[in-house]
């Protein structure tokens, strides 16, 4: 199916486009134009495939999960393994794509934002690949939850700034990244994690990681001999669940995101504005946004890292309003759940991040019948969060 | 709905052009360092001599400030300040002042209260123009339109990395004058601007008929003279802000006599 979103402007319907100081809008001028010049351009694609394959180690796997499908007797469920990306997540696919494109666009200098740190040590990787100089936005809060990131950064040799501004997570790393674009402009690429920021980067983050998709549809109707019933993936910003409902959207498979409910929808502590949030503009696009009546934003809360953020990319809110997509939510216990049962039963320790989308199998599989296929896209591996999963568990390492 | 604050401002730099004075347009936070203090300095300042004062709406995010604006809007958020604070400051502040204002906000906070709803208060409260230093051209549309049909002036912003094309689409939509962001970065005092201001500045001239006003980085009383000499205004913000901060408790009169002598630099 040929979509034509987003359109020229990068808008969504009324989602996206570009809100940034004019400073900049000569530099998103650039970039618009370097990547419509390469995506069609087989060089580029080719090189891209390349390290995709050799260097990120695709194609990951669609791993059946035959225990856990058992533990609940219903759906057969299948796991997409990002977790088995170099660097531990399906950040690489995006990192390594926009790396490639910097160079080309003669760049010397890349700077990305980084909540967990997932980004910022995709980012620092394709930097020490590329030969590029790197420098990663991370708040101070962050830099303290996830210091073992922190110094793999430093290893990958990346200069990582704490950010001591407003709420000190994700949200004030990338109004910090944001600032410096603006002050380095001409010698700088922003390298933007996910499928938020202005166009083009909602549409660009996204082709780079349909490649979850796109090998999703292979495996399964190689598996399976036809499509998924369900696909259920974590939303943050929103990176992973659009790289791999991409190619199914408008299709009969059922995509469902998961948010992060934090201590509960209602205790307002969570990261869910496409369930709770109003429309609003973050961090240069219009989008749902978790905000008071004024505008101010509003932190949000999870005890994943890389969820912890007030906004969701734009093509989300626009799926979300024209019932392409389903958006549920799940706490931080219910992940906490997910994360111990999936370690103990299939051997494999998910992402905090990814813990949500598993969560959220044991509020649907009721619906379900051993007939029906589901596919949980594991973004990410859990390695990183074992000090936070002890924390909450009480255990003293 | 009349039309007067447009004119108000335009009223300002064509008696000015007459005098072969530039504006000084000085840049305050609203309800920083407290809501009542704010109301004073924005009435301290005007009669120190500004010409147009520019207020500003304390934000969660602003992405195109530095350290010192962000700090005071923290502040003043701490203090409970929202839109109908800011607002309600200008209406009372127009009791004693003429000098246009021009509201300095992020797009979302007009974007949540309503395009139409905060042209209709703003004009109410006697505010003259509105900048939204992260609403390029491009999307501006919806809030031109709204503004218009209230006489709220849409001021829009250039800066050095605009190219010839845009600069010219700008200038057309903007309203009252031509802010020129002096520099690429963000908003702070500098201690020297770019060298190549001057062309700068000049580019955009040819392409526009319109006042132009300068702000980022200027500070010293010398800066703002040299500024003078090539724009129709010179905006001050950081410095301003700054000095209120430290000042304390003697920050009205330290930004009265702050302000004084710019003025002064500039119409020597």
């Amino acid at each position: 199916m040929q979509r034509l979103l987003p359109d020229e402007r990068g808008h969504f319907d009324e989602f996206g486009g570009q809100f940034v100081p004019e400073t900049l809008m000569t530099a998103l001028e650039e970039l618009v134009e370097a990547y419509e010049k390469y995506r069609d351009d087989p060089a580029f694609q080719d090189e891209l495939a390349f390290y995709q394959r050799e260097y990120i180690s695709r194609p990951t796997g669609l791993y059946f999960a035959k225990k856990l499908t058992g533990h609940y007797g219903r759906a057969k469920i299948y796991l997409k393994r990002e977790d088995l990306c170099h660097t531990g997540s399906h950040k690489l696919n995006n990192t390594i794509g926009q790396a490639l494109l910097a160079k080309r666009m003669g760049k010397k200098r890349i700077i990305a934002e980084t909540g967990a740190g997932q980004h910022g040590v995709a980012s620092a990787t394709a930097a020490a690949l590329f030969g590029l100089e790197c420098e990663v936005y991370m708040g101070e809060e962050d830099t303290r939850r996830q210091s073992l990131n922190v110094f793999r950064m430093n290893l990958l040799g990346s200069d990582v700034i704490p950010v001591t501004s407003g709420t000190k997570t994700l949200k004030d790393a990338m109004n910090e990244a944001i600032r410096d674009w603006v002050t380095n402009v001409e010698t700088t690429y922003y390298l933007l994690g996910s499928v938020g920021g202005p166009h083009p980067y909602p549409m660009m983050v996204r082709d780079f990681q349909t490649i979850i998709g796109r090998e999703t549809k292979e495996q399964i109707e190689q598996a399976e001999g036809r499509a998924p019933d369900f696909i259920i993936a974590c939303v943050g910003g929103g990176s992973n669940a659009m790289g791999i409902f991409y190619p199914f959207i408008g299709t009969e498979t059922r995509l469902i995101g998961v948010e992060p409910a934090g201590h509960g929808l209602e205790s307002g502590q969570h990261g869910a504005p496409l369930s709770r949030g109003d429309k609003g503009i973050l961090h240069g696009s219009l989008s749902y946004l978790l905000q008071d009546e004024y505008g101010q934003v509003l932190p949000a809360h999870s005890i994943s890292a890389g969820l912890d953020y007030p906004g969701v990319g734009p093509e989300h809110s626009y799926l979300k309003d024209n019932a392409l997509a389903e958006y549920a939510s799940v706490t931080d216990d219910e992940a906490l759940e997910a994360f111990k049962l999936l370690s103990q039963i299939e051997g494999i320790l998910p992402a905090l991040e990814s813990s949500h989308a598993v969560a959220y199998i044991d509020k649907m599989i009721a619906e379900t019948t051993k007939d029906d296929i589901i596919v949980v896209n594991l973004s990410g591996r859990g390695d990183k969060d074992v000090q936070v999963v002890a924390a909450a568990l009480g255990v003293n390492l | 709905m009349d039309i007067t604050r447009v004119n108000r401002i335009n009223a300002v730099f064509d008696k000015l052009e007459e005098e072969n004075r530039t504006a000084l347009m000085p840049y305050l936070m609203a309800g920083y360092p407290d809501v009542q203090t704010s109301l004073e300095l924005l009435v301290a300042v005007a009669k120190a001599g500004a010409d147009l004062i520019e207020f500003g709406v304390p934000y969660s995010d602003p992405l195109a400030d530095g350290p010192t604006i962000q700090a005071a809007g923290e502040v003043a958020l701490a203090n409970n300040v929202n839109t109908d604070t800011v607002l309600d400051l200008v209406r009372r502040a127009r009791e004693s002042v003429d000098t246009p204002v021009v509201i300095m906000t992020y797009y979302n906070t007009i974007y949540r209260y309503g395009l139409e709803r905060f042209a209709q208060k703003a004009a109410e409260s006697g505010v003259d123009g509105v900048i939204a230093p992260d609403l390029p051209p491009e999307e501006a549309a919806p809030w031109v339109e709204a503004a218009t049909k209230f006489g709220i002036a849409t001021v829009m912003l250039v800066a050095p990395t605009s190219t010839d094309r845009r600069i010219e689409r700008i200038s057309e939509l903007s309203k009252g004058f031509v802010y020129c962001v002096s520099l690429t970065g963000v908003t702070g005092a500098r201690a020297n601007l770019p060298s190549n201001l001057t062309d700068f500045i000049y580019r955009v001239r040819k392409l526009t008929d319109k006042p132009l006003a300068v702000g980022f980085g200027i500070s010293e009383p010398e800066q703002a003279k040299d500024v003078s000499g090539i724009a129709d205004g010179v905006i001050i913000g950081s410095a301003l802000v700054g000095l209120i901060g430290k000042a304390g408790d003697g920050c009205v009169e330290a930004a009265r006599a702050y302000m004084s002598r710019i003025r002064e630099a500039m119409d020597t």
